[in-house]
């Protein structure tokens, strides 16, 4: 009998914690899309099917437990098959399963729609940051680990965001129709935002679809879902969802800053400036993998600092970092970085932790490097 | 046990051992098998969006001038390869039936030959069965000098029977070194693939 | 998970049920160290696999709580990055090759000779060497640990090119280590095939078979068909790293989803291989204590048999997310809802054989009925999984993390403990200390449910798995996880200490140790001598 009654405030206390836990909000979010609401309401539909069905099953079995104890002298039956209840539940599963997969397919076909879309973005995983380009807009730009390393070590406070925050956001107009085109340089990444309900992977070499029309304007944060290396758990991705003029003025905004920043490219800049920039560049895109004191992380991230054959061979230096390494975790940062920046890091690269060697790359040098 | 009973279970031992050696192998030579049959498989449903890795024939029909279809070019490098890649036209619109050209630009920025291949990829996975590629660039590897410049086509035609919801088809290149002198065993077992042809 | 066989076997009985034996001893055996690299008895090496996958448990084990010290807190405190990775991929592939595989390969070699009657395995020297491959295989891939680079770090499923391209130097050893326990399951696959199929008593048919016999029968022949296939992919691994081919990498022609079709191609059937000996150990167990024969034999051999067809049809719900076209996700969602069928019936005949039995609650019973009620629960959530929609939020989340873990902890860890409580009067002669083996239990309940429960809370709430640092809102129930993990991990301790009781002393038992215990190993004395059924006995089948 003591056993049951443990059995029994055993059983109670999942469904407890079910409760509780959903309550406060530990549920799959609701979203802003119309095909998160319909997936939300499908899992919250199978969540309840399957409590029904466990309140049964478990029912009858503790009831079985509790009724035919041999400590209370239960004498066992003889009988060990039935085929009319065997057929039956067989067949009955297999109905509950019909009138589950009936929703799951309407909702999968939505998923597929076809339509045109208003905007197209391209979305590329790399080691570690996702880039996003507006296709056919000239706006493109590499979205970066937001939290500090002195946060992650417990140096510094963890903000709020803290791990789902990131230097440049996705922005995106609300209302309209954004198809997004994900693939990889590198590894295979997964683009995840719970409120929108895109989970898609991302392919070197091939490109997947999806899209999203986001209803409410807002800040939406998701991670990368597929494991893709070191630090596959620093990749977030925040999507800033904002009205359509609004958008446009962002947008129309984003492609005068570009024009500005490639005007830099032409003037001669200072070792003291291109230091700053560099720095700042290093620690965004390059410190994850080869240390913010350049120390690296052999054999996959060799060291920067002190690396003698690498301060010997200046055009080999610029060459790794503008066209990256063939099937190694370098990427090609010409695709990511702009001339100005690349130049600050290379000239970053060779001249701090005593490395010392003077070199000054200018932006020029790089931009003169890709022009086609 | 009896002599009779012990080498009637020893034969059959035998021949069960024998039967589940010739499973195991015949299991893992289509473990290989997979391979190409996967690549065809995916020809045919245009699960992943793998084109034909070769030039298809025009196929003939009267062009659906009610229809118009757009088609988006989208050109990406990759690590390692110092070269420009550009297309001419970021999009085109065509009606099914009809074939239309593609200029795509290969500027070799490094000082010494290098060799790429573009690799294609198609979406919505539905239209790849329906796209035919006359001419491409992709059939083959690319060999650059020095700062050479070539100037490539890609010919393609949009079958009428493309699915009608299908507006907007997007083709997507990403340009690979070729570091190695030998096709790839999987080219050279794959039939009809044609990467080095 | 057994302990060595007592030194001096009594040896030779009669095939009926009789508690003596103690007959002459054999030719002595060679002693120590040699007796156990050259034994060809199906008990000795029984006895090998378990403790073998006793020590990996451990092993594993400890991975674990490197894992889940670490995400105790947010931040970084304990490990870096590289090294969280090494720990999830050595975890999982220790618990999966090492430990709950080895463990019903043990198992199997222990019980099956007995139960169908046989006097040994059918291929006993092939036996040993299958066992013995296992310590090379593991010894080979922990060493990849301490190799320039670290070892695993790509997760369990090795994706391409993550495990190609981008990996460590060691990959090359760790594919060998896979190769050779591969090689390891295969024989003793084909070893069981062997003697299921030609060794069973005179009058023994297929369908009087005890059950664990006819789903390790089952799972035999899942593995002859999906280890080969395992086997291929890493060869192609193998090729692509170091021949220079292109089957997995897009710059050379290949392709990155190929790999995944080819790995879950092997890898749904695997989890199966994982779960369906539990399914024999437990619908053992149950009939046992109910004092009620099995309810629906035949129902439960024909799920058995299509859980199995069905393995191979459901591959592609690993990869809802990697760009299936439309026809291709309705399909493979059709495919995994449906095997919940034959499951709930197996679930369901469980309960019935229950119902109007006559129930004590042994450690062996608690085990299964645990085991009944935790993988239930993770047959629910593996439903949910199967919706693809929702699979979209679910997938690669701790609620798949949680999903598998109820499957494989409380569910199949939990068969093979259930088995060691059952068998142990058999191997050992004693009955296991009651009151340990309930406290053992009990910690283990609680201890796995607090590890497990809140994962699916934290993966709803979007935190994705094999991360080693996560966002502030994640912190509560990981807290809990962490904890459950280590009281889980400290109470199998327990199970350590009364297995060494067990084997030193104590209630000694009789043939029949269990009262409603009706297979063909309760007519052997207990401890089963080393060598029994010399002389097949004859099988007398239920109600005749």
């Amino acid at each position: 009998m003591r056993t049951f009654i443990v059995w029994m405030a055993g059983c109670l206390v999942v469904p407890l914690m079910t409760t509780l836990a959903m309550a406060n909000g530990w549920n799959m979010p609701v979203g802003v899309t119309d095909v998160s609401r319909e997936v939300h309401s499908l899992h919250m539909t199978i969540f309840w099917i399957c409590v029904v069905i466990g309140v049964v099953v478990f029912g009858v079995m503790f009831y079985s437990l509790f009724r035919f104890r041999h400590s209370k002298g239960a004498k066992p039956a003889h009988f060990h098959e039935n085929t009319l209840v065997e057929v039956l539940w067989t067949a009955v599963p297999l109905l509950i399963l019909v009138g589950m997969a009936v929703p799951a397919t309407a909702t999968l076909k939505k998923m597929y729609d076809p339509s045109d879309a208003d905007l197209d973005v391209m979305i590329t995983g790399q080691q570690w940051r996702w880039r996003y380009e507006y296709l056919g807009e000239d706006v493109a730009f590499t979205s970066n680990l937001g939290t500090s390393r002195e946060a992650i070590s417990g140096a510094e406070e963890r903000g709020e965001h803290y791990l789902l925050e990131v230097d440049e956001p996705l922005v995106l107009p609300v209302g309209r129709k954004v198809r997004f085109l994900l693939t990889s340089d590198d590894v295979i990444h997964s683009w995840w935002v719970p409120d929108l309900a895109v989970k898609q992977d991302t392919i070197p070499g091939f490109v997947n679809e999806n899209w999203v029309r986001i209803n409410e304007p807002g800040i939406y944060r998701g991670q990368c879902a597929e494991l893709c290396g070191m630090d596959h758990g620093f990749m977030p991705i925040v999507v800033h969802a904002m009205e359509g003029e609004e958008f446009d003025a962002w947008l129309a905004e984003r492609k005068e800053a570009a024009a500005q920043e490639a005007q830099g490219v032409d003037r001669e800049w200072s070792m003291e400036e291109l230091m700053a920039r560099g720095e700042q560049s290093y620690n965004a895109v390059c410190a994850s993998c080869h240390q913010p004191d350049g120390s690296g992380n052999p054999p996959a991230f060799p060291a920067l600092a002190g690396n003698q054959a690498l301060m010997d061979d200046r055009e080999r230096h610029i060459d790794t970092v503008v066209n990256g390494v063939s099937g190694a975790a370098m990427p090609a940062f010409r695709s990511t970085l702009n001339p100005v920046e690349i130049a600050a890091v290379i000239t970053y690269e060779r001249n701090a932790w005593g490395n010392d060697t003077g070199d000054l790359v200018q932006p020029a040098e790089i931009a003169e490097r890709l022009a086609d | 046990m009896s002599d009779a009973r012990e080498a009637a279970s020893r034969q059959g031992v035998r021949r069960t051992v024998a039967k589940t050696l010739f499973a195991l192998a015949g299991m893992f030579l289509f473990a290989f098998a997979l391979v190409p049959l996967y690549d065809v498989f995916c020809e045919v449903t245009g699960l992943n969006g793998k084109t034909s890795g070769s030039a298809q024939a025009l196929v003939h029909e009267e062009v659906d001038a009610s229809r118009m279809v757009t088609v988006q070019f989208v050109t990406r490098g990759s690590a390692g390869l110092p070269w420009n890649f550009e297309v001419e036209t970021r999009q085109v619109r065509v009606h099914p039936g009809q074939s239309a050209e593609v200029e795509f630009a290969f500027h070799n920025r490094a000082e010494t030959a290098l060799r790429g291949r573009a690799v294609p990829s198609v979406t919505p996975p539905r239209a790849t069965p329906h796209l035919r590629k006359l001419a491409c660039f992709c059939f083959q590897e690319q060999r650059l000098e020095a700062g050479e410049r070539l100037s490539a086509p890609l010919v393609f035609q949009l079958t009428r029977d493309l699915p009608e919801d299908v507006n907007t088809v997007t083709l997507v290149y990403t340009l690979y070194p070729v570091t190695r002198d030998e096709a790839p065993l999987q080219a050279r077992a794959t039939a009809g693939k044609g990467d080095e042809a | 998970m057994a302990p060595k066989l007592p030194l001096h076997h009594p040896v030779e009985q009669s095939s009926t049920a009789s508690a003596g034996g103690q007959a002459s001893a054999h030719a002595a055996p060679p002693r120590g160290l040699m007796r156990w690299l050259l034994t060809t008895n199906h008990k000795e090496i029984g006895s090998l696999y378990l403790i073998f996958s006793l020590t990996m448990f451990f092993i594993g084990g400890i991975f674990a709580l490197v894992v889940r010290a670490e995400l105790f807190q947010p931040g970084l405190q304990l490990v870096v990055p590289e090294f969280f990775n090494q720990m999830t991929t050595m975890h999982g592939l220790i618990m999966v090759f090492g430990a709950i595989m080895p463990a019903f390969v043990g198992l199997a070699n222990w019980m099956v000779p007995l139960q169908i009657g046989a006097p040994d395995m059918a291929l006993p020297r092939l036996n040993n060497f299958s066992f013995w491959l296992l310590p090379v295989a593991f010894t080979l891939l922990l060493s990849t640990l301490l190799m320039p680079g670290g070892g695993p770090n790509f997760g369990w499923t090795f994706y391409a090119p993550l495990s190609t391209t981008y990996a460590p130097p060691s990959t090359t050893f760790f594919i060998l280590s896979l190769h050779i326990a591969g090689i390891s399951s295969i024989l003793g696959a084909i070893n069981i095939i062997a003697t299921i199929l030609n060794l069973r008593a005179p009058g023994m048919r297929l369908m009087d078979m005890p059950l664990f016999c006819w789903t390790w029968l089952i799972t035999a022949f899942l593995l002859i068909a999906v280890m080969p296939v395992l086997a291929g992919v890493v060869t192609m691994m193998l090729m692509d790293i170091n021949f220079g081919t292109s089957f997995f990498n897009a710059a050379g022609g290949g392709d990155p989803v190929l790999f995944q079709h080819l790995f879950w191609f092997f890898g749904h059937p695997e989890v199966y291989i994982m779960i369906l000996p539990a399914f024999g150990i437990v619908s053992a167990i149950i009939p046992t204590f109910s004092r009620k024969r099995l309810f629906g034999y035949a129902s439960m051999v024909y799920a058995t048999a299509s859980i199995a067809i069905l393995s191979f049809l459901v591959w592609a719900h690993h990869m809802f997310t990697v760009g299936l076209p439309l026809a291709a996700e309705l399909f493979f969602m059709y495919t995994t809802m449906l095997i919940a069928v034959p499951t709930g019936v197996k679930v369901f005949n469980w309960i019935a054989t229950m119902f109007r039995g006559s129930i004590s609650f042994e450690p062996p019973m608690l085990f299964a009925l645990a085991f009944v009620v935790q993988f239930t629960i993770g047959g629910f959530s593996g439903l949910m999984l199967a919706i693809s929609p929702a699979d979209f939020q679910y997938h690669d989340t701790y609620f798949v993390v949680a999903h598998f873990h109820y499957v494989l902890v409380p569910g199949a860890l939990f068969a093979i403990l259930a088995a060691a409580y059952y068998w142990l009067p058999k191997w050992t002669g004693h009955y296991p200390n009651v009151k340990l083996a309930q406290w053992h239990f009990w910690l283990s309940v609680i201890g796995v449910n607090l590890t497990f429960f809140p994962m699916h809370f934290s993966g709803l709430a979007g935190m994705p798995r094999r991360i080693p640092d996560y966002a502030l809102q994640f912190a509560d129930f990981n807290v809990a996880s962490s904890l459950g993990a280590f009281l889980f991990g400290a109470s199998q301790l327990l199970f350590v200490l009364l297995i060494i009781k067990c084997v030193r002393g104590g209630e000694k038992a009789p043939a029949k140790a269990w009262e409603g215990a009706e297979d063909l190993e309760w007519s052997v004395p207990s401890p089963a001598p080393l060598h029994t059924f010399e002389h097949p006995p004859t099988f007398r089948r239920d109600g005749e």
